[in-house]
């Protein structure tokens, strides 16, 4: 399990500890705590210090353009905590503390708004779809958390595209010494793309084949991207492990006189999954990865557009926004890749822990 | 017309300047219900010689002929031992067993081959493990899995590649025997490629030493007049056991001790002057 820690944790509040585990409970969560407060703790001496720096050269320039006392009702300004006048800079561990109690406000509210609505048009859509009419939908905002859930289905929907296409090309080109020349030269050119130039080749084609469709197809263009960017290490690994079975496996087929189908089935790839897993493990990193840079390229809703709008927004509080969101990435990519790294123990015939 | 007969063998591997002879003019007959031991150093091409006889690869000269056909490809009427068993780690015993056995018998029901299953690894006695996978088998438990494997096919002819290589004398001295008992049953054609010559002795009608490779050839059969069932701790003091035990041996040494002299004289050293570094460094 991906998650050996939280047992340890759990292991302390029921009393379970043993004392010869106090030094490996030092280790693997006292250790991994005072790491995070003295992060946080230089954080909030760097955003202090960037703060001040930013502070005094907006007030060495009020001095400069307009005088001093503009520059005294400037300083008075910032040290008031007025949000006009806040110098943009880095946000504090706080302020960004605060921003994410915010947006969670924020996302309790739109989730009201948005049952009210839900209730209030119930009787009118009934009878729209009854009439045959489209039901009326809410199209208000969407709260952080919606834009989450956006994020995470534009990935799985990408990374379920990479599967579908890379797993059976892989067993493919693994196969047959002919289709793996043939296919080499389109791999090794297209791994390296970057995922905005991927992003543009699929708007490329996905505009004129939806010519016709009046739906935004901005989550189309964002999901392909997304799952053609991150498929090259499934399709590699995959081609790897089903072309470098242990001999003797294949050995144990011919001696057996495994048909073909039986020998790829029962053979090549039950050895190859692990190979096949770690691939499918990076190809969803990879994609949870590029999914912001794709989102906010494509406009299509999520967090990468979450962080753009917010950018492109400049309020006050906008930063901290950016940093909330950016936490927000990387621990859902943390769980992400747990998430797979259990299902790969749990598929794998060798279970020693893979990392 | 003999069993198994292998005429005029030759395996080379790599072509052109790389182009090793491995095996050459390797003749060789075994009769119906024999059990024939060959004999030799590791790396002597003793598993090229089984890979030749199971049909995994072809000679590139001269035939292997079975029941008087030549052999094409692999057969059911040839189980192999491996020897590294060469299990499939992601089955049980039980699956691993009945893979095989559902090749050989395809038009058995589900129900047959499962009893055929459960029958031979009660045999090789791994029923408490028949749902563990290789990896909690201790290596004497997987390699009684590919004996069960192996003989659940009901093949004709059983061939062993070093089947007990790899295990702790105790351990191989039990599985000796349950082979033996199970070859005694039905009296199947045996063919055991080994590196101990008292296990040869112990478990063969004949012993074939194989000169070692490149150009790894036979060399001459041993009978072994040793009336069976063979007892192991009587075998010792045998006169006829420790008789044939030292011809083999001697016969071994020698083919070493020669390989041994041919090596030393291929790598004569140059006959240089040492450098004298006095006085250089100040």
């Amino acid at each position: 399990m991906g998650l050996g820690f939280l047992g340890t944790i759990k292991d302390l509040f029921t009393g379970k500890l043993e004392k010869e585990d106090f030094i490996s409970f030092l280790r693997k969560v006292v250790v991994p705590l005072a790491s995070i407060l003295l992060f946080i703790g230089l954080w909030h001496m760097g955003s202090q210090s960037l703060y001040n720096i930013e502070a005094e050269f907006k007030i060495e320039k009020a001095l400069e353009d307009q005088g001093p006392a503009a520059a005294e009702a400037l300083r008075e300004c910032i040290a008031s905590g007025e949000s006009g006048c806040q110098p943009n800079t880095l946000p504090s561990p706080s302020q960004v503390w605060a921003s994410y109690q915010s947006l969670l406000r924020d996302h309790n509210i739109i989730s009201a708004d948005k049952a009210a609505f839900i209730e209030k048009t119930a009787v009118l859509n009934e009878k729209r779809i009854a009439e045959g009419k489209e039901p009326i939908t809410y199209t208000g905002r969407p709260s952080f958390v919606d834009q989450i859930f956006r994020s995470l289905k534009t990935v799985f929907a990408g990374f379920l595209l990479a599967l579908l296409i890379a797993v059976p090309l892989g067993i493919f080109i693994g196969l047959s010494p002919t289709l793996k020349s043939a296919f080499n030269w389109f791999i090794q050119i297209f791994k390296p793309v970057s995922p905005v130039v991927w992003y543009l080749l699929v708007f490329m084609i996905v505009k004129t084949v939806l010519i016709d469709s009046n739906e935004d197809s901005s989550f189309t263009i964002s999901f392909i991207s997304v799952g053609l960017c991150s498929m090259w290490a499934t399709l590699v690994n995959t081609a790897m492990g089903v072309s470098s079975v242990d001999k003797d496996y294949i050995n144990v087929a011919k001696v057996l006189k495994l048909g073909s189908f039986q020998k790829i089935f029962k053979v090549v790839l039950p050895s190859s999954l692990p190979l096949i897993f770690t691939g499918l493990k990076i190809t969803l990193s990879v994609a949870w990865m590029v999914l912001i840079a794709i989102e906010l390229l494509a406009q299509s809703p999520g967090l990468g557009l979450f962080v753009w709008e917010e950018f492109q927004n400049g309020a006050n509080d906008s930063n901290a926004k950016i940093i909330v969101a950016m936490f927000v990435i990387g621990i859902i990519g943390f769980l992400l890749d747990r998430l797979m790294l259990t299902i790969q123990n749990w598929v794998s015939f060798d279970k020693t822990d893979a990392i | 017309m003999a069993y198994l007969e292998l005429n005029n063998i030759y395996k080379t591997y790599g072509q052109g300047d790389t182009e090793t002879e491995v095996l050459s003019n390797i003749n060789l007959s075994i009769e119906e219900g024999e059990f024939v031991a060959i004999v030799g150093f590791t790396g002597s091409g003793k598993t090229t010689l089984v890979n030749l006889i199971n049909g995994l690869i072809e000679p590139s000269k001269g035939e292997v002929l079975f029941k008087g056909q030549p052999v094409q490809g692999t057969s059911h009427e040839r189980g192999v031992i491996f020897q590294n068993y060469s299990l499939l780690p992601w089955l049980t015993v039980g699956q691993n067993v009945y893979m095989a056995v559902k090749e050989a018998f395809p038009k058995k029901s589900k129900k047959e081959l499962n009893e055929i299953v459960a029958n031979y690894v009660e045999m090789v006695s791994l029923t408490p493990a028949i749902n563990k996978r290789p990896k909690e088998l201790s290596g004497g438990m997987r390699q009684r899995v590919a004996v069960a494997r192996a003989l659940a096919m009901k093949p004709e002819m059983i061939i062993m590649d070093e089947p007990l290589g790899a295990l702790d004398a105790l351990t191989r001295g039990n599985l000796q025997d349950e082979i033996l008992n199970i070859w005694e049953q039905d009296k199947r054609t045996a063919l055991l490629i080994t590196n101990d010559v008292d296990e040869g002795i112990y478990m063969a009608d004949r012993i074939i030493p194989l000169r070692p490779g490149p150009n790894a050839t036979l060399g001459p059969e041993f009978k072994i007049d040793i009336e069976r069932p063979r007892d192991k701790t009587e075998l010792n003091d045998d006169a006829n056991f420790k008789e044939t035990r030292n011809a083999i041996i001697e016969y071994l040494m020698d083919i070493g001790n020669e390989r041994k002299s041919e090596a030393q004289e291929a790598y004569v050293l140059p006959e240089l002057e040492p450098k004298s570094f006095i006085g250089r460094f100040k």
